[in-house]
């Protein structure tokens, strides 16, 4: 046991933490074949009812489909700006590396409920009128850092060489940057749309702050929790995990086999 | 994942980086446009709206520029002891979190090695949270601590808690919960650098006959600062700006108000738009120089 705190102590402590994480993952989803009424809270029995009704719930479906639709464009926006930003970071020398720099680190620094409140004294001094576009312009920001520092991890560890020898063999700007670069910065670029789309669904602080009339889930549930949530939203919550639970454990054995496939020839 | 390269990214090397400055202004063009427009722009405008006076003979919610710093002495007058709260729990937060995630990171990224099988698995358990709304989660909790659930009525049968023991509304409550929803963002950095720990460090700390918790504290310990500092900052930036946890409707009271409460009530209810614009500009400003002051102690500069 040279470097381990006690032998069997730490697996222990490590599948008790994590099923104290799981507890209201768990709580969630059980409580989503609650046959309640309108407030979900006591357990009144089992019932698939509430999977086959899903939209019957007032505004459950509607915010759902507002958050979609708000994640995919957010995340579209800021994946595009933030790549871009990443590539030059890294691949380009110019002035004022520093300020940039700062000024990408700096909205991760703000607490988002900051970053909420600038956002909406701008849109009310500019008169904006709050809605989908407000709430994209939001998601799009708090994304973007988190893109450029994703995405510029992945473009360091790219070797320049590739590009240059695509560039001997006379291959244009775009040609190189089409075929060479972008198929390899591709996980990079999946990575940081994955995580924007994960934070802008989840996201309703800042939300909050510029929405106006229009609903997102998180915000529905908030909305709600003061009245009692509808068993619908458990549904639509637990589907959610569900479906990205599958996405990463698929994304992880694919990954892991070609890496299996690229190792096997040496070893 | 992400977190990897928050905590990855101080080691990465510039690649020759001497290209045309020209090509770099078009690919910076759009985001730095964007962040001047939706970061920098907004934070002028929360300074101008903080110095506001409400406009005469005007409805609620009215108010016209004027240099009325007197907002901020009365922000501090009414909500001094909020803000002192809300970083008191933050912090408290911060620490639990840390001392919560610290062994999970060490198992997947030192202990399970062997098994990579079991590092993923941990691994996507740990994230597993992100894929379910927090408001959810948070109010999961509060269902399974409400004062008629069974678990609180199992707790005081077994005389762990008294027998007029509160969950909900209790500052224990408020950090309970901040830092339940802030342990993934503090395992994954640690992880990241965990991950990396060459362990022949650790053999040569025994075989120069330190003990264990010798060598945990001199040279596990000190090689995985970058993931702490990584993992408090994001656990600690945002819990200190969190308003769901405290939230009457989730886990907080009336006595546990954070400074995020005071801002969301102060703009979105009461429409009192310059005392919440001062709150958010102090809030920043105290956050911008305890990290400041933390990432320099550190040693850790290169975060970004």
């Amino acid at each position: 046991m040279r470097f381990s705190f006690g032998k069997a102590l730490l697996p222990i402590y490590t599948v008790l933490a994590l099923v104290f994480l799981l507890i209201p993952i768990g709580y969630t989803f059980v409580f989503s074949f609650n046959a309640s009424d309108k407030s979900n809270i006591v357990w009144r029995g089992f019932t698939f009812e509430n999977w086959t009704t899903v939209c019957n719930a007032q505004g459950v479906c509607d915010s759902f489909v507002n958050s979609i639709i708000i994640g995919v464009v957010a995340t579209a926006l800021a994946t595009a700006i933030g790549t871009a930003m990443a590539i030059a970071l890294v691949r380009y020398r110019f002035r004022f590396r520093g300020p940039v720099t700062l000024l990408l680190f700096l909205p991760m620094a703000t607490p988002e409920v900051v970053m909420g409140a600038g956002l909406a004294s701008q849109f009310l001094t500019a008169g904006v009128e709050k809605g989908m576009v407000t709430i994209i312009i939001a998601h799009t920001l708090f994304c973007l850092s988190f893109v450029v520092v994703t995405v510029k991890a992945r473009v360091s560890s790219l070797d320049p060489a590739l590009e240059e020898a695509g560039r001997d063999l006379y291959g244009s700007p775009a040609q190189v940057f089409w075929r060479i670069t972008f198929p390899l910065l591709l996980p990079g670029i999946m990575a940081a749309a994955l995580l924007s789309f994960a934070l802008s669904f989840d996201d309703f602080i800042i939300t909050y702050f510029n929405s106006g009339s229009v609903y997102t889930f998180p915000k529905f549930v908030y909305i709600s929790a003061a009245r009692g949530i509808p068993a619908q939203a458990n549904v639509i919550a637990s589907a959610v995990f569900f479906l990205a639970l599958a996405i990463v454990i698929v994304s992880q054995v694919f990954a892991s086999r070609k890496a299996k496939k690229l190792a096997a020839p040496i070893s | 994942m992400a977190f990897a390269a928050f905590a990855s990214s101080a080691q990465a090397v510039d690649a020759a980086p001497r290209k045309s400055s020209k090509v770099a202004l078009v690919l910076l063009a759009p985001g730095l446009a964007y962040l001047a427009l939706f970061f920098l722009t907004p934070l002028i405008a929360l300074i101008l709206t903080s110095l506001q006076a409400p406009a005469l003979y005007g409805d609620m919610g009215e108010f016209v520029y004027a240099f009325r710093w007197e907002n901020y002495v009365s922000v501090v007058n009414e909500y001094g002891d909020t803000f002192l709260r809300s970083f008191g729990y933050a912090l408290i937060a911060t620490v639990a979190a840390l001392l919560v995630s610290y062994p999970i990171a060490y198992f997947i990224g030192v202990w399970a090695r062997k098994w990579p099988v079991v590092q993923a698995v941990a691994l996507i358990l740990v994230i597993a949270p992100f894929f379910i709304s927090f408001l959810l989660r948070t109010l999961a909790w509060k269902q399974i601590f409400s004062d008629d659930s069974w678990t609180m009525e199992t707790l005081k049968a077994l005389s762990i808690l008294g027998p007029d023991a509160h969950f909900t509304g209790t500052p224990f409550a408020v950090i309970f919960g901040l830092t339940y929803n802030f342990i993934p963002f503090m395992t994954l950095p640690i992880y990241t650098t965990l991950e990396r720990l060459d362990t022949r460090y650790l053999e040569a700390s025994g075989d120069l006959y330190a003990r264990p918790s010798t060598t945990f504290f001199k040279v596990t310990l000190p090689l995985s600062m970058p993931g702490i500092v990584s993992g408090t900052l994001l656990t600690f930036i945002p819990a200190s700006g969190d308003y769901i946890n405290a939230s009457g409707d989730f886990l907080g009271g009336p006595g546990t108000q954070m400074v995020g409460n005071a801002i969301q009530s102060n703009f979105l209810v009461i429409l009192q738009y310059p005392a919440a614009a001062a709150l958010s500009i102090m809030l920043m400003a105290v956050i911008l120089v305890i990290v400041a002051i933390y990432v320099k102690r550190s040693g850790t500069e290169d975060l970004i």
